[in-house]
């Protein structure tokens, strides 16, 4: 049985849901309308001499081996980022789920990197990992290993890794930490007393039970390794060295903001969206097969 | 209470005719947006200060819009939006953006000539003059704080590591002898190190040397211009920098300005930085310090030539009503004047923009108090400026100074030698010059 909401007037549903529309033209639609546009014309960036030039931007990008890189260092980014803030923040919330004493100090504890800023904690990890100043790289340099962000492509990747994982470990902990105190304790009980060991029980109750949070956080973390890390890139590497760290969104606000190239942007803005549009659907009709609600 | 409140009306309407009545009191204001924090956002504030004690007409208001990038994309979007300040402070690398969009901007000379104010543009040092003026000799915008790269020592490091601690060195090959023995002697951790890596190593490098940096004289001379910054003199450098860094003299410090704290620090022992690192080594450093000229290749001909410079130029944007300009015009004279130019040198270590504040502040004995304070002016008024040496102005340059600072470091980490560095610097930097060339038609 269904149950229906019917609506006897015609046009109070579209009253209803007006503001939300009126919200999603004017914040999305209306600017990525815009950067389409954009993304078709060459300016100065007074935008006192405006050309159309067709697909000109995009031409130059397919053809700008820096940007194909960028695709790679995306993907290598995004992957570390989403994968490994989903694996540890789901092994602390199994623990901070088992914890019986001090559970509330652990919690409080876990979440407050949620409440540190992008930038400042990109800036935190740098001093950290300063070559010269930082704590981390001293004990690193005294085990012998070589350390140095600045020139090493892979130490810069990873204490970019580091800072983005470590700001969403917070937000990824609440979500599953709620969605394991919402799965029955009867069920655990039941499978315990029929002989199931902790390892066990895991892997077919609590995980596929908890398969709607991952899949929302998976998307959750996609979207923001990809759009919302380009402030810890730019307050820890700056994209370099070389060109190691630079993400797509990072070019687009680099290019954009700093070097004032607004069709160049628009342009890789414009793929951006494409790709993530692309993304989502793929998760929705792949992954989410396998969610069981 | 009708009675008291039909007089508060008659009052208020009173208080708003006057203020309709009698626009001849209202003060124009002059919006100044810049990028000057700490100790120079004070004396900026001050400048405006003594404009609007000394006057009455006008009110300069200066607004702190964020670093030199973020204040010029507030300007262009604000310009874009209808309402852009009368004055913007843009840095040096922004010059041929700004110079690119002609209706944005309205030409210094010509501010000056309309409100009838004296401006003579021979006034200032000629190797700031010819950065903001174009070929057929028109000043653009008015030169504020400019200033060049110069090599500091840690002279006591020098000592322990048995150097003379009183002579700098004045060749790369001298720099690189120092460093070892600095190095093997063990008297620091750090040798030598480099701040903004573009500005040094490759535009001071080049106008030092006598070289080009592009056709076109350095770009100044039209938008087809191409890079040449391949040529063998560029390619020994980087090589030697890439060498050096290698057996651990050079130690790379970043893109901008983070290696001015590993001097400091006393980390490393040498440093070619900005001139006007030398407020924050004197506040900061714990040791002796010296400051010469940049070093070079003593086998070059002709060189050393003069070093150009870096900083910022105030721009005076379009469309806005005839009195402003006549406003912005007087605070540029009372800016310009010799006393306050030399003042703004002697507090902030910027070069003096000037010739006559730098003979007063000689005059003053402020030199011989703070030695090494006129190393920078000296080192730009080494010889008169060829056009290698005169400058640069390329579109797009923002862009293209991450692009060399990009190869740089995938030299700099070993992933290929300076010839192909130097090769794709140029072809990539002729890819974006090609592309403003298009957008900036004249």
């Amino acid at each position: 049985m269904e149950k229906r909401v019917v609506f006897r007037s015609w046009w109070l549903p579209y009253v209803l849901v007006a503001p939300q529309l009126a919200i999603t033209i004017v914040f999305f639609f209306l600017p990525a309308g815009q950067a389409i546009w954009q993304s078709l014309l060459a300016q100065d960036p007074f935008g006192t001499n405006v050309e159309f030039v067709g697909l000109d931007n995009f031409v130059t990008l397919v053809h700008d081996e820096y940007y194909l890189a960028s695709f790679k260092t995306t993907a290598v980014f995004s992957v570390l980022v989403a994968g490994l803030g989903l694996v540890i923040s789901l092994v602390l919330a199994v623990f901070a789920d088992r914890a019986a004493r001090g559970a509330g100090i652990y919690k409080t504890l876990l979440i407050w990197p949620y409440a540190v800023a992008h930038a400042v904690a990109a800036v935190l990890w740098l001093f950290l990992f300063n070559p010269t100043l930082g704590v981390v790289a001293h004990w690193i340099k005294g085990f012998g290993i070589a350390w140095d962000p600045l020139l090493r492509d892979r130490d810069a990747m990873i204490l970019v890794v580091v800072a983005a994982v470590w700001n969403q470990i917070s937000y990824n902990f609440l979500f599953f930490l709620a969605g394991l105190q919402s799965i029955p304790k009867s069920l655990i009980e039941a499978a315990a007393i029929d002989g199931a060991g902790p390892g066990r029980r895991f892997w077919t109750i609590v995980f596929p039970l908890l398969s709607p949070t991952t899949f929302f956080l998976l998307v959750v973390n996609v979207v923001y390794a990809f759009f919302q890390t380009f402030a810890i890139i730019d307050a820890a590497t700056g994209g370099g060295p070389g060109n190691a760290t630079e993400i797509l969104v990072y070019k687009v606000y680099k290019d954009g903001f700093k070097a004032l190239d607004l069709g160049g942007s628009a342009a890789q803005s414009v793929i951006l969206m494409i790709i993530v549009i692309a993304l989502t659907v793929v998760q929705f009709r792949y992954v989410e097969r396998k969610v069981q609600y | 209470m009708t009675v008291r409140f039909h007089r508060l009306v008659r009052t208020l309407a009173a208080v708003a005719f006057a203020g309709v009545a009698l626009p001849a009191l209202a003060q124009t204001e002059i919006q100044w947006w810049h990028s000057m924090t700490g100790a120079l956002n004070d004396r900026v504030n001050e400048f405006a200060k003594g404009f609007n004690e000394s006057q009455k007409e006008f009110k300069v208001v200066p607004v702190y819009k964020g670093q030199y990038p973020e204040s010029m994309a507030a300007a262009i979007a604000a310009f874009r939006a209808g309402n852009a300040p009368d004055i913007l402070q843009v840095f040096e690398v922004g010059t041929a953006t700004m110079m690119g969009a002609k209706g944005a901007i309205k030409p210094v000379a010509q501010v000056m000539r309309e409100a009838g104010e004296k401006f003579d543009p021979k006034v200032y040092v000629p190797a700031v003059a010819g950065y903001y003026t174009t070929t057929k000799g028109e000043m653009l915008s008015l030169p504020f704080n400019s200033s060049t790269v110069v090599f500091y020592w840690n002279k006591d490091v020098y000592e322990k590591a048995g150097l003379d601690p009183n002579r700098a060195p004045a060749t790369w090959p001298e720099v690189m002898a120092a460093a070892a023995k600095i190095k093997t002697s063990g008297s620091s951790q750090c040798a030598y190190t480099t701040g903004w890596p573009s500005w040094v190593h490759v535009e001071n490098f080049s106008a030092w040397h006598n070289v080009p940096i592009a056709t076109k004289e350095n770009g100044m001379a039209g938008l087809d211009t191409k890079f040449q910054i391949n040529s063998p003199l560029h390619v020994r450098h980087w090589s030697n920098l890439q060498e050096w860094s290698k057996k651990g003299y050079f130690t790379y410090g970043g893109r901008t300005n983070e290696a001015e704290a590993k001097f400091y620090s006393g980390e490393c022992a040498m440093l070619t930085s900005s001139s006007a690192a030398q407020a924050n080594i004197n506040r900061n450093a714990k040791f002796k310090y010296g400051v010469a000229f940049m070093p070079y290749y003593a086998d070059v001909a002709g060189a050393p030539q003069n070093s150009i410079i870096g900083g910022a130029s105030l721009w005076v944007m379009s469309g806005k009503p005839k009195d402003h300009y006549k406003g912005v015009a007087k605070f540029f004279t009372y800016l310009s004047d010799a006393n306050r130019q030399a003042e703004w040198h002697q507090k902030t270590g910027y070069v003096p923009i000037t010739l006559a504040a730098y003979d007063i502040t000689k005059a003053s004995g402020f030199y011989d108090k703070n030695p090494g304070t006129d190393v920078s002016v000296r080192q730009m008024n080494n010889k008169p400026p060829t056009a290698n040496s005169k400058g640069l102005r390329f579109g797009s340059f923002v862009q293209i100074r991450d692009m060399f600072q990009e190869e740089f470091e995938n030299m700099l980490s070993g992933k290929q030698d300076a010839k192909t560095a130097l090769d794709n610097a140029v072809r990539r930097g002729d890819e974006m010059l090609r592309r403003f060339e298009r957008t900036a038609k004249e």
